[in-house]
């Protein structure tokens, strides 16, 4: 094969059978909502649409997880040890290596590296290991939480890297935010509209990356195992290696939730890797739709925002809440709340269209 | 001959079950072999210990001149092992046409890969289908659809459990002939099954484990007019 032709192949991945929304009308819809959201902020106040940079940093996280869980079935329910790595290595990098010279993007990148490690490290005893299923879950979530408990305990003086204070439970701040280098004088990305677009490219970036990668023969290979792990063994794949794979991409990307995250706000706390921190991504996650990229997306965008607008009336009734949504969806719509949406508005079109075809 | 599959001594205990017991078995390239037993006589388990799901508790397992008493199932399979399940293994909420593709797709160039699928799909008359869900066709399509990815790795050694069950008898004589087929072109086959007129149709060899052990071994006319054979199926001999 040519090099152009295997590059356009390639290209081609974006759509396949691992992704819903295929051909040029999810396309048209893709586009409406990207330029809606890139026209966002000239019709909001630039400290709202800073503010709000906040829903994307959690989008990474959420899309590594229908990664390992929706399409590898690996239910990972640490994925915030991952997030609280990669925020606290962005602080003590940051606050030791400064913000010139494209530092803090070194640091970024560092961080994501250093969470990503630590997710070979410990997928590797997990899925060599072959803990699988439930307690998968339970070792997972015991590393988030002895990661809590021991950054929780680091109040003390002696618990510094260098300049950076860990700072126990109060959680470390004044960390510099990304910067870039430029010439006549630095891009700082406080929370305002460059940092709104940085990161919705970012998102995107990631999410057509995402689509490619699923639809490519490793993703093939990692829905094979989410639904017959014997199977795909017995077609000759190393499952394991799958699985660690998914794994170590999913949990990066928490990663990169944990540095955007402190980044934005200058701020991280172990509360970040918490029970609390810990179950929310599986409740986005399942509610949108966890085997599919664009309903997760969509489902973990608009729970964040019902999620935080409840918080004005109270973090105790907003987390009821949620809870609430999770059963519901567990009973009702166990595939996620958006596909069964999309399932449905198929479903009636499909019937408008066979009617359609009796009426002739 | 160099057998390309041999067993010594095989030993599998379930608790107190005697599951496999010493058991000798050499298959020979090119062969279609069938194996059979009444219900519970460890036939699945002598797959599975022949594919890795299960190791032996004593023993050795040999093929193509290598031990792979201790490998890795992926392992075995890479070297031109293949199996169908008792249970049809497919992907079932995948459709037909990306199960074939999940067994096919390193086996094939990728420029190929679309036409090989469809020619698999023409051969086991799923063609109409391969849109569907797996999970949604009928049981005996979802056998034809296990047999033909484990044919899609083109394996030297084919292991078929119970490959015909819930087929009508036109569909089983038919993949009788497929069998063949693919035999004619080198493959050595080893089936567990249950119909005698299909394992009349293909084995050259024919194998009956009772209790884990080899009770008899021959063609099948030698077979059938084997009186402790006949009394096994009636529950007469206690082995
Ligand atoms: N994983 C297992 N654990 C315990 N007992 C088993 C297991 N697998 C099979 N058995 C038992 O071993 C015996 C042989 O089973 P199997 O190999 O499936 O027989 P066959 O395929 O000849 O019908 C049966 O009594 C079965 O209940
Ligand atoms: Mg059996």
């Amino acid at each position: 094969m040519s090099r152009a032709s295997r590059f356009t192949s390639f290209l081609k991945l974006v759509e396949g059978p691992q992704t819903l929304g295929n051909g040029p009308k999810f396309w048209s819809g893709f586009a409406v909502v990207l330029l809606a959201a890139c026209s966002y902020p000239a019709f909001a106040d630039s400290y709202d649409v800073g503010n709000n940079v906040y829903f994307f940093n959690w989008l990474f996280m959420a899309l590594g997880l229908s990664l390992i869980w929706g399409y590898g079935g690996s239910l990972s329910f640490g994925q915030t040890a991952f997030f609280g790595i990669a925020g606290y290595s962005y602080g003590v990098l940051t606050i030791n290596l400064g913000d010139a010279y494209g530092l803090t993007l070194f640091s970024l990148v560092m961080a994501v590296a250093i969470s990503a490690l630590f997710a070979a490290v410990l997928g590797y005893f997990l899925f060599f290991g072959r803990i699988n299923g439930v307690f998968l879950g339970i070792v997972s979530l015991s590393v988030t939480l002895v990661l809590e408990r021991f950054m929780a305990q680091t109040a003390g003086p002696e618990w510094v890297i260098g300049k950076a204070r860990l700072n126990g439970f109060n959680g470390m701040g004044a960390m510099p935010s990304l910067t870039i280098p430029w010439p006549g004088g630095n891009i700082v990305l406080y929370p305002d509209i460059t940092l709104y677009y940085l990161t919705l490219a970012l998102l995107v970036i990631v999410y057509l990356g995402l689509r490619m990668l699923v639809n490519s023969r490793f993703g093939n290979v990692l829905v094979a195992i989410r639904e017959n792990p014997l199977r795909a063994e017995m077609l000759g794949y190393d499952v394991r290696k799958y699985q660690l794979g998914a794994f170590v991409i999913g949990s990066a990307l928490a990663g990169l939730s944990g540095v955007l995250y402190t980044s934005w706000g200058n701020y991280i706390t172990p509360a970040s890797m918490g029970m609390t921190a810990a179950s929310l991504p599986i409740v986005w996650v399942a509610v949108g739709g966890r085997s599919d990229l664009t309903t997760t997306l969509v489902g973990t965008f608009l729970v964040l925002i019902v999620f935080q607008s409840l918080t004005i009336h109270g973090s105790q009734y907003a987390l009821v809440a949620m809870g609430l949504l999770l059963v519901i969806t567990v009973l009702i719509a166990p595939k996620g709340i958006v596909t069964a949406l999309v399932e449905f508005v198929s479903k009636m079109s499909d019937r408008r269209k066979s009617k359609a075809e009796e009426v002739r | 001959m160099m057998p390309l599959l041999e067993t010594h001594k095989l030993n599998k205990h379930f608790g107190g079950l005697h599951v496999t017991g010493n058991v000798d078995f050499a298959l020979n390239p090119g062969e279609m072999h069938c194996l059979i037993g009444p219900n519970g006589a460890g036939k699945s388990t002598f797959f599975k210990l022949i594919l890795g799901e299960h190791l032996p508790d004593s023993g050795d397992i040999l093929y193509d001149g290598h031990d792979i008493t201790r490998a890795k199932p992926f392992e075995r399979i890479r070297k031109g092992i293949s199996v169908k399940f008792q249970v049809p293994g497919i992907f079932k909420e995948l459709s037909v046409r990306q199960n074939l593709t999940i067994a096919l797709q390193y086996h094939v160039d990728p420029e190929l890969l679309a036409e090989e699928i469809d020619q698999l799909l023409e051969f086991l008359k799923l063609a109409d289908d391969q849109k569907q869900l797996a999970g949604n066709l009928s049981h005996g399509q979802k056998q034809w659809l296990e047999i033909g990815m484990a044919i899609a790795l083109k394996p030297k050694l084919l292991l078929l459990d119970e490959p015909t069950a819930g087929m009508t008898p036109d569909e089983t004589f038919a993949t009788g002939e497929m069998l063949q087929e693919l035999n004619r072109e080198g493959m050595t086959l080893l089936a567990v099954e249950h119909d005698m007129a299909f394992v009349r149709q293909i084995a050259h060899q024919v194998t009956v484990l009772h209790f884990g052990k080899i009770f008899a071994q021959g063609t099948i006319d030698e077979i059938v007019a084997n009186e402790d054979v006949a009394a096994i199926y009636l529950g007469e001999v206690d082995a």
